[in-house]
C-alpha cells in the first residue's frame, strides 16, 4: 500500500489550511511522544499511544476538546498501531496535521495502516540495529582505554540522547510539515544512509572496543592472560556466528557463570 | 541492609520504567544503571565493571517490538550495588562472580514480567474498547497512565525482590575463601567478548562493507590490547 493512499480517489478532500501548530500544543505533544508506549500491548501495540500523543493537537478542531470531530478523530487515532517508537513522532506530526486540515477519515485510516511497515523498519534499523550499539562500543572503547565512570556513563547518555530526541523532534516536524505526504521525509539520507554508515561505524567501534575492554577487565595479570582471553573470545565469538538463531550467547553465560560460582565455591569446601 | 534494599528497588523502578514505558532515554542500559547501583553502595567503579560485563551480554538482545528480551533496567541496579557490597567486604573477583550472572537471572525474570505486563495492558484496553471507539480522553490517558504505574510497579517489585535475595548473598559469598577465584574475572571477560563480538556480526554483517571495517577495529584492538598489557 502507497504512503499517499488515496491521494487521487473519489475522497479527494478539502483540505482547510491550517496555521501553525501552538508552541503550548507542539511542547504537550512533544512530552507526550517520550511516553508513546506506555500501555504497549500485544493486541493495540502502541495504538493508544498514538491517540495519546496526537490528542493535544485534536483539541484545535472544530468545536474543541470533547466536540465531535474531537473524539471521531482521537477514536480513529487510538486504533492499531505500530512503528519503532522514536520514529512514530513522523506519524504523530503528519496525523494531527490531516486531522486538522480535515482529510477524510477513510484516507486518514488507510495512511495510518500504510505507515505502520516503514516507520518499524526503518527505526529498528537505525536505532536498535545503529545508533545504541553504536553508542554501546563507543563506550565501551572508553572503558577500554581507561576512563572513569562518570566519564562512561555521561558519554553514552549524552551521545546516545543528543539522536534519540532530536529524531523524535525531527520527525515530528517532518510529519507536521509534510503531512499525508511525510513518505518523502522517510526518504531522506538521514534515514536511507544512517543505518548503513552507523553500522560501519558500530564495526570498527566494535573491533577495537571488545579486545580493549576485555584487556581491561582482566589487567594486571599479564600479557599471557590477556591473550588467552582474547583467543577464548574470539573462539567462543566464532562458534556464537556459527550456531546464529540457534544458540543465545547470554543464555550460555548465564549458566556458565552460576556452574563456575558453584564450582569455586566447592572447591574450597 | 534495608535501607539499601529499599533504595534499589525505588532506583530499579525508575531504571525499569526507562525500558519500554518511559522515556526509553536508555539509562536502563547495564554501563549506565549497574554503575548507579554500584555507586549507591559507595563504588562506582566496581558498579562500572559489573555494567560493562553485562553490557557485552546486553548488545546480544536488542529491544525490537514484539520480540521477548531481557529487561536490564531492574537488574542492573542490583547486580552493580551486589558487586560492589561484596568488593567491600571482600574479593571483587568473587563478587562480580555472582552479581553478572544473577544480573543476567534477573534481566531474564524482568523480560518474562513485561510479558506479563502486555497480556495485563491488552486485557485492560480489551475491557475498555468501546470507550475508546467513543474518542474518550479520559479512557485514552487512563491507559496510558495505567500501563505506566503497573510498569512502575513491575519493575520496582522485581528489583526489590532481587536485592533482597542478592545483598546478603554477596556478603556471604565475596568473604568465602576460594583459591579458583582468580581465574573469574578472565572467565567472565571472555565469555562478555565471545558474546558482544558473536552479536557485533550479527548486527552489522548484512551491511556492505562492514566485514573490514570491523576486521581493521579488531586489528587496532588487539595491538593496542597487547601493547598495554606488557
Amino acid at each position: 500500500m502507497s504512503l499517499s493512499a488515496g491521494a487521487t480517489g473519489p475522497d479527494q478532500p478539502a483540505v482547510t489550511a491550517i496555521p501553525a501548530l501552538p508552541h503550548r500544543t507542539r511542547l504537550a505533544i512533544i512530552s507526550r511522544l517520550f511516553a508513546v508506549q506506555a500501555s504497549w500491548n500485544y493486541e493495540i501495540l502502541i495504538g493508544t499511544g498514538i491517540g495519546f500523543c496526537v490528542e493535544p493537537a485534536l483539541r484545535l478542531l472544530p468545536g474543541g476538546a470533547g466536540g465531535e470531530a474531537y473524539r471521531a478523530a482521537l477514536a480513529r487515532q487510538s486504533q492499531y498501531f505500530n512503528a519503532h517508537p522514536y520514529l512514530s513522532s513522523f506519524a504523530v506530526g503528519a496525523l494531527a496535521k490531516a486531522e486538522l486540515e480535515g482529510q477524510p477519515a477513510a484516507r486518514i485510516e488507510r495512511f495510518r495502516t500504510a505507515l505502520c511497515g516503514p516507520l518499524g523498519s526503518v527505526g529498528d534499523r537505525l536505532v536498535w540495529v545503529g545508533l545504541l550499539p553504536t553508542c554501546s562500543f563507543g563506550t565501551l572503547l572508553l572503558f577500554g582505554a581507561g576512563a572513569s565512570p562518570l566519564t562512561c556513563v555521561l558519554a553514552f547518555l549524552l551521545l546516545y540522547n543528543a539522536g534519540h530526541v532530536v529524531l523524535r523532534l525531527w520527525g515530528l516536524q517532518m510529519g507536521w510539515e509534510r503531512g499525508l505526504s511525510v513518505a518523502a521525509a522517510l526518504g531522506h539520507p538521514i534515514l536511507r544512509e544512517g543505518p548503513v554508515w552507523l553500522a560501519r561505524v558500530g564495526t570498527l567501534l566494535a573491533g577495537v572496543a571488545v579486545p580493549l575492554t576485555v584487556a581491561r577487565l582482566v589487567g594486571g595479570t599479564g600479557i599471557a592472560t590477556s591473550g588467552i582471553t582474547l583467543l577464548i573470545a574470539a573462539a567462543g565469538a566464532s562458534t556464537l556466528v556459527l550456531f546464529h538463531g540457534r544458540v543465545e550467547g547470554w543464555r550460555l553465560a548465564l549458566i556458565a557463570g552460576s556452574a563456575a560460582l558453584v564450582l569455586f565455591l566447592l572447591r574450597h569446601a | 541492609m534495608i535501607a539499601d534494599v529499599l533504595v534499589l528497588g525505588l532506583v530499579g523502578a525508575i531504571l525499569g520504567l526507562d525500558m519500554v514505558s518511559f522515556p526509553q532515554a536508555q539509562i536502563s542500559r547495564p554501563i549506565v544503571s549497574a554503575t548507579l547501583g554500584g555507586a549507591f553502595m559507595g563504588d562506582a567503579g566496581v558498579g562500572l565493571l559489573c555494567g560493562v560485563l553485562l553490557e557485552l551480554f546486553a548488545h546480544e538482545t536488542l529491544p525490537f517490538g514484539a520480540s521477548r528480551y531481557p529487561e536490564w533496567g531492574s537488574s542492573s541496579p542490583v547486580a552493580g550495588a551486589a558487586a560492589a557490597i561484596g568488593a567491600s567486604v571482600g574479593s571483587v573477583s568473587m563478587a562480580l562472580l555472582f552479581a553478572v550472572p544473577f544480573g543476567l537471572l534477573t534481566a531474564s525474570a524482568g523480560g518474562w514480567s513485561m510479558v506479563q505486563l502486555r497480556h495485563l495492558n491488552a486485557r485492560l484496553a480489551r475491557r475498555r474498547l468501546e470507550a475508546l471507539a467513543r474518542g474518550s480522553a479520559r479512557t485514552v490517558a487512563g491507559l496510558q497512565v495505567a500501563g505506566a504505574t503497573a510498569d512502575l510497579a513491575r519493575a520496582g517489585g522485581i528489583a526489590l525482590l532481587a536485592a533482597t535475595i542478592a545483598l546478603p548473598l554477596v556478603r556471604w559469598i565475596a568473604v568465602q575463601p576460594a583459591p579458583l577465584a582468580p581465574y573469574a574475572m578472565p572467565m567472565l571477560a571472555s565469555l562478555g567478548g565471545a558474546v558482544a563480538g558473536g552479536a557485533a556480526w550479527k548486527m552489522f554483517h548484512s551491511t556492505a562493507g562492514t566485514r573490514w571495517f570491523g576486521l581493521a577495529g579488531l586489528a587496532i584492538g588487539i595491538a593496542i590490547a597487547l601493547v598495554r598489557s606488557r
